[in-house]
């Protein structure tokens, strides 16, 4: 193969990997940007006072964790800048079946999450009876078979340990990306759930808008009285951040493999460069070029098949980056069910820093892989590199 | 007498690895070479003709003994110093040209200038004086893969003159041409010689090179033989 084909061949594999990389990562970040966006939006908002025995990560401490907020809270609450949220592990019948549910009390008139929770109450008398209005996410609905104006018997333990039971008729089906508030929950109205446990004025945890989160973040892990315990949106994020990392070290390996491919083509045509050109090495120092001054060369030649390759990429990769960024890269159903907020697409991002770390990237590991050959220069003798002789 | 004397050669010899021994090039050379001198190596295919020429250019050192080139001692330089004294005081012709393919014949001539850091008008000047010189001003744009052998060899030869070197060595310059281009590039240099006081120093085995040389010492098996002035300088 001749040098100008074997340049571009290695062109062409070093702009895919760039390319590649570049959507990778952008794909991560997009997945990242849109997961915090919606968990925000329908979960966690911007901070969260919770009950000292609340642990979200264990449903047992669910029926002891309760209490009134502590008075400034409240203050918030009124004001408009928080929203309690009062949790109760529960059971359902829908269709004669049995289902292990978390009752999800929240204020119909909030607007602080996404929650359509003002559609609790939208039903008419008439229609609704006795039964509780509530909502649901269309996983729940998927998995129960609930529709909208469906009806079905919950049965919870009140705050002394006693079982009761009512109807509650579905009011709304919402849909969301975020399947923490989706899955095996119904939400009902807050004072509604208060009254049926007797739990008066009590919640689980308190959501905080964006105002009330920046002005709380300096006290971040103080405690209200009580011992009511704040976590700061990073904290709130965690689980997102891990999950993205976890991903984000599988697509590093792909993105290393094939930038290994396209820089071993390099160095393998950098080896035969630095092989076949030995007389041209050997005349250049006997023109009076030091051997540092060769070897200089002969890796910015190596490098440039990176210049090349990040033009190209730029020629192919802005067109195709552009239209993935514009229509999204649709993601498979069952994706939602890692527990993450996935949509029906990823909008990949592409920042700045991600096109200017890849482009460093490229760049610098093609100087080391073109140095590596070419420092060979270093140790050559001149009188044998004129006869065009091997090293 | 002494301050013409450019290049000293003082019981120099060369010993190369060769299997479990050493095998030697050159054995107890002693010689000086003028300013202006234009002399030729004589010998036999691997009696060290092409040897002494790379120690004279700093491109070798050698085993014993010393060679001063232009007042530096070879030994004694570094990578760096002996790229420097290459690059300002000495010119190589090769029997093969090595010719850079992929630049033109002004680019090639302008090479060794580029290395020297001088000015782009300087150096236009300089290279084109330089092909002016060899009669190839008008193929300055040409490639060359174009040229034909003669032509390739008097690009050889306006490249290592274009900085004006107190030295010029031409390792078998006429291996690989006619007679006609032979003769041709042999008086090209003879003129330069003479015009500039540029010393030349051969070596060959081409009796047409031969005649036109004033000094020639003759090597066997690595020593010098004997000397011969076929004609008064």
């Amino acid at each position: 193969m001749g040098n100008g084909k074997r340049t571009w061949l290695n062109v062409s594999v070093l702009s895919i990997a760039f390319v590649v990389i570049i959507f990778f990562n952008g794909m991560l970040d997009g997945w990242n940007k849109q997961a915090k966006t919606d968990t925000i939006a329908w979960e966690t908002a911007y901070g969260r006072w919770s009950h000292p025995l609340y642990d979200p990560y264990d449903p047992y401490t669910f029926s002891d964790s309760h209490g009134v907020p502590p008075g400034v809270l409240q203050e918030e609450i009124n004001a408009g800048h928080a929203v309690p949220v009062l949790l109760t592990q529960a059971s359902a019948y829908p269709g004669g079946r049995m289902i292990n549910i978390i009752l999800k009390g929240i204020d119909p008139g909030q607007t602080l999450l996404e929650i359509p929770s003002g559609v609790m109450d939208s039903l008419s008398p008439s229609i609704r009876g006795d039964a509780i209005g509530a909502v649901i996410g269309s996983r729940m609905s998927l998995s129960s078979g609930l529709q909208t104006g469906d009806r079905m018997i919950v049965r919870w333990r009140d705050v002394n340990g006693v079982f009761d039971a009512r109807d509650v008729i579905i009011a709304g089906i919402f849909s969301t990306n975020v399947p923490t508030v989706d899955v095996s929950q119904v939400w009902i109205p807050l004072e509604t759930l208060q009254e049926m446990t007797g739990m008066r004025g009590e919640s689980t945890y308190v959501l905080l808008d964006k105002e009330l989160a920046e002005k709380t973040e300096p006290a971040s892990g103080a405690a209200y009285a009580g011992g009511w315990h704040y976590t700061n949106l990073d904290a709130l994020m965690k689980d997102i951040e891990a999950v993205v990392e976890a991903k984000s070290g599988g697509m590093m390996v792909i993105s290393i493999l094939l930038l290994c491919i396209a820089l071993l083509a390099i160095f393998d045509t950098q080896v035969l460069s630095v092989f076949r050109r030995q007389k041209e090495i050997g005349t250049y120092i006997a023109l009076g070029m030091t051997r540092g001054r060769v070897v200089t060369v002969f890796t910015i030649e190596g490098t440039i098949h990176a210049l090349l390759a990040i033009l190209l990429g730029s020629l192919w990769g802005i067109p195709l980056l552009g239209w993935v960024q514009k229509t999204g890269i649709p993601m498979p159903e069952m994706t939602d069910q890692a527990g993450l907020a996935v949509g029906d697409k990823i909008i990949p991002a592409y920042s700045m820093a991600l096109i200017l770390t890849t482009v460093v990237l490229v760049f610098i590991t093609s100087l080391i892989v073109s140095y590596l050959p070419a420092r060979k220069i270093s140790k050559m003798q001149p009188t044998e590199a004129l006869k065009g002789k091997l090293v | 007498m002494k301050n013409n004397v450019i290049v000293t050669l003082e019981g120099v010899t060369k010993k190369f690895p060769s299997g479990k021994g050493l095998f030697t090039a050159l054995r107890d050379i002693n010689l000086t070479f003028g300013k202006g001198e234009f002399s030729g190596i004589v010998g036999p295919s691997g009696s060290g003709k092409t040897t002494l020429l790379n120690i004279i250019g700093s491109l070798d050192t050698p085993s014993e003994g010393t060679a001063t080139v232009l007042g530096k001692r070879i030994s004694d330089l570094s990578q760096k110093q002996a790229a420097l004294l290459r690059n300002k005081g000495i010119g190589f012709i090769f029997q093969t040209y090595n010719l850079l393919p992929v630049y033109s014949v002004y680019e090639n001539v302008e090479f060794a200038l580029l290395l020297q850091k001088i000015n782009t008008a300087e150096r236009k000047k300089q290279v084109m004086e330089s092909l002016e010189w060899v009669g190839l001003a008008d193929r300055a744009h040409a490639r060359p893969s174009t040229l034909s052998g003669g032509e390739c060899q008097r690009v050889a030869i306006a490249r290592a003159m274009v900085k004006k070197p107190a030295l010029v060595l031409a390792d078998e310059p006429s291996a690989n041409l006619d007679s006609d281009n032979s003769h041709h590039i042999v008086k090209t240099m003879k003129k330069l010689n003479r015009e500039l006081g540029t010393t030349f120093l051969f070596s060959t085995h081409d009796e047409k090179v031969m005649q036109y040389l004033e000094r020639i010492i003759y090597l066997k098996d690595g020593a010098v033989d004997r000397e011969e002035y076929p004609k008064d300088s």
